[in-house]
């Protein structure tokens, strides 16, 4: 069941549109050059989960920060991050985000509030919560989001930070994205409720449960916490119920214990596909647009997979710079 | 000159850096008084018992430019929160490839002697040696202390400043108002001819106590204090081996892979220091065991001065490989 339709400008509701076919497209065309052995080591996949990186980042402003997962090409285009350098990075060249040292576990852009997925489960949560601190400090209104899953929600940094946060009212708000597996293993078999949501209780502050393939439910429930971190109400737990499409990694022949009924049925939930019908229904997107912005956002990651293809990868000695900053 | 104790000239480090600058704050399970007293609590903030969560918070606050101090008390405690530094802290500003800087202090008391057991006496800092992109030090006085510490809260990476609990209450002669001491310079407190002594910390007053009763016997010992561990003075330490020709190191910690075997491989892998050699490098340590809560027991783990006595003894007394005159 969808939620009501928010009072978003259709312009606004589109944005949404194209970045959530941005972050697909994006992460297809980087499973393909992964697979072609283009980009090395690891890719783990958003697919499937799109609505909750940019139905939240779409209530934040550029100087709000997030911190992502080992699982962050979503939040870092959902948060405005640049194609090319994020592919570049992948690509393990000179010109990526971390010029080649980070790669895709690894993506950051403090230059607009993303601070960075992190290959660590629940490795981020309480850096984010530095940066609610931070704001706080700051005085100027900003909110801090920490993105985590199913599975960071059972690791002591979440409980420690909520509570550090609910006790300090740090404008933070947590996000999880409950995809129903912790890699490889059903997060039915290692949550003692089902609810993540429910723990907020535990430290006094909002909880709630939200449809994470429905990108005006989780904007709703971004909005509401949003207004309350930054008006010094204190943080919020929003949890959303999404699925993630792949396995645990891009890794061909890996092992998938999830059953394909399960993720079929998920898969006929797509949250982009329940977007466009919306948009569509209101009259706001026909064949000739949708058309146009697949396009256009093909045409960005053909543009961003040339500038990775093109840029240098970086000299060998570079592998001794940045170790400290001066 | 006047005096303050080591913990002393540490607070007032704090103290006037945090005048210095306000993006300076401070976190810890408990708050000092008397920075509470000055700052208050928007900038001395007491977290809860959560290692783990504080020190992850500053490698956040930091990111976003702020220059926190999270002080750990005792560094048994900030085990709790080896991913936030090791795989955190260490690594954030190299794997995103320099985009921010993580100006960061970590506090941590190390060493034994207060018959407090394995869990509160350690002296680990060879494990974080161990990790890129941590610098580090520990401080053998007062005015070490001071002047480290100062520079370690206006460096733009994560350090952590290692204090020895042996030394909190010694006093000692600390200039009043600002001065820094730069990291990678070793001091030497002592100079000699016959034997160089590496020491950190309260063992570089057992070495000092062991060179003054050994200069009734003749022996000549010059002693050097690394003061920080990363970076570390090699030059300092190659330059004095070269001209005393022999070298022992004492160290709270245990010997394995520790930082007394980093000492050794600096003196003995650079060609020209090994061909000054006239005796093989001696090893003071802590004995590898957990430390034990009995003085009995305790006492015979730690080295001490006579312990260091008879190292530089033994070395001195020792033939090296046979050199050309």
């Amino acid at each position: 069941m969808m939620s009501l339709s928010p009072n978003l400008p259709p312009d606004k509701q589109r944005e949404m549109l194209r970045r959530m076919l941005t972050i697909r497209r994006f992460e297809e065309r980087a499973s393909a050059d992964y697979v072609a052995g283009k980009i090395y080591g690891v890719v783990h996949c958003y697919i499937g989960e799109e609505a909750v990186a940019v139905g939240v980042c779409s209530a934040l402003t550029q100087t709000d920060r997030i911190i992502s997962t080992h699982r962050g090409h979503g939040h870092c285009i959902a948060k405005g991050a640049d194609l090319n350098r994020m592919m570049a990075e992948l690509y393990g060249r000179q010109a990526g985000y971390c010029k080649g040292k980070g790669g895709s576990m690894h993506i950051a852009d403090f230059g607009i509030g993303m601070l960075g997925a992190n290959g660590i489960v629940a490795g981020g949560i309480s850096i984010i919560t530095g940066a609610g601190l931070a704001a706080q400090m700051e005085g100027k209104g900003g909110v801090a989001v920490s993105f985590f899953g199913d599975g960071a929600s059972n690791a002591g940094p979440f409980h420690e930070c909520l509570n550090i946060a609910a006790t300090w009212k740090l404008p933070m708000v947590y996000v999880c994205e409950n995809n129903m597996w912790a890699a490889n293993t059903a997060a039915a078999a290692t949550h003692a409720q089902s609810d993540v949501a429910s723990r907020a209780a535990g430290y006094g502050i909002p909880g709630v449960v939200v449809d994470g393939n429905d990108i005006f439910a989780v904007h709703q429930a971004a909005n509401a916490a949003v207004d309350r971190a930054r008006s010094g109400g204190g943080p919020s737990l929003i949890e959303c119920k999404t699925y993630r499409w792949r396995g645990h990694t891009e890794r061909p022949g890996q092992s998938d214990p999830r059953d394909q009924a399960e993720i079929a049925a998920w898969m006929h939930k797509d949250p982009i596909t329940l977007l466009e019908r919306r948009l569509h229904d209101q009259g706001e997107l026909d064949d000739a647009g949708r058309r146009a912005m697949e396009g256009e956002v093909t045409g960005a990651l053909e543009a961003a997979v040339a500038f990775a293809e093109a840029s240098p990868f970086p000299l060998p000695e570079h592998a001794t710079d940045d170790v400290f900053a001066a | 000159m006047r005096e303050l104790t080591y913990s002393e000239a540490a607070l007032e480090a704090v103290a006037e850096e945090m005048r210095r600058d306000p993006k300076v704050f401070y976190m810890s399970t408990d708050a000092l008084p008397p920075l509470l007293n000055e700052f208050g609590p928007e900038r001395i903030k007491a977290t809860p018992i959560t290692e783990a969560a504080f020190t992850g918070m500053a490698i956040g606050a930091a990111g976003c430019g702020f220059r926190p101090i999270a002080d750990w008390r005792q560094v048994t405690f900030c085990f709790v929160a080896m991913d936030q530094i090791v795989n955190q802290a260490a690594k954030i500003h190299y794997m995103f490839g320099g985009q921010v800087n993580f100006p960061i202090l970590f506090r941590a008391s190390v060493g034994g002697g207060g018959r407090v057991a394995a869990q509160h006496s350690q002296s680990p800092y060879s494990m974080f040696m161990n990790v890129a992109g941590l610098k580090m030090f520990l401080p053998s006085t007062p005015y070490d202390m001071k002047g480290l510490l100062k520079t370690a809260i206006r460096d733009n990476n994560p350090v952590i400043s290692f204090e020895s609990s042996r030394l909190m209450g010694l006093k000692g002669p600390v200039p009043e108002g600002d001065y820094t001491i730069p990291f990678g310079k070793a001091d030497i407190k002592r100079e000699g001819a016959d034997v160089t002594v590496v020491a950190l910390a309260w063992l570089v007053h057992e070495a000092l106590a062991a060179a003054e009763e050994l200069a009734k016997e003749g022996i000549s010992a010059e002693i050097v204090d690394p003061r920080s561990l990363v970076p570390l003075d090699t030059e300092t330490i190659r330059n004095s081996v070269r001209k005393t020709g022999r070298l022992v190191i004492a160290d709270e910690g245990g010997p394995t892979a520790g930082f007394s075997a980093e000492i050794a491989a600096v003196a003995t892998e650079d060609p020209e220091t090994f061909a000054r050699l006239k005796a093989p490098v001696r090893r003071v340590c802590a004995l590898q065991v957990p430390i034990p809560y009995s003085p009995v027991l305790e006492n015979h783990v730690f080295p001490d001065r006579n312990r260091i006595a008879a190292g530089i003894r033994e070395v001195v007394q020792a033939r090296g490989p046979a050199r050309a005159a």
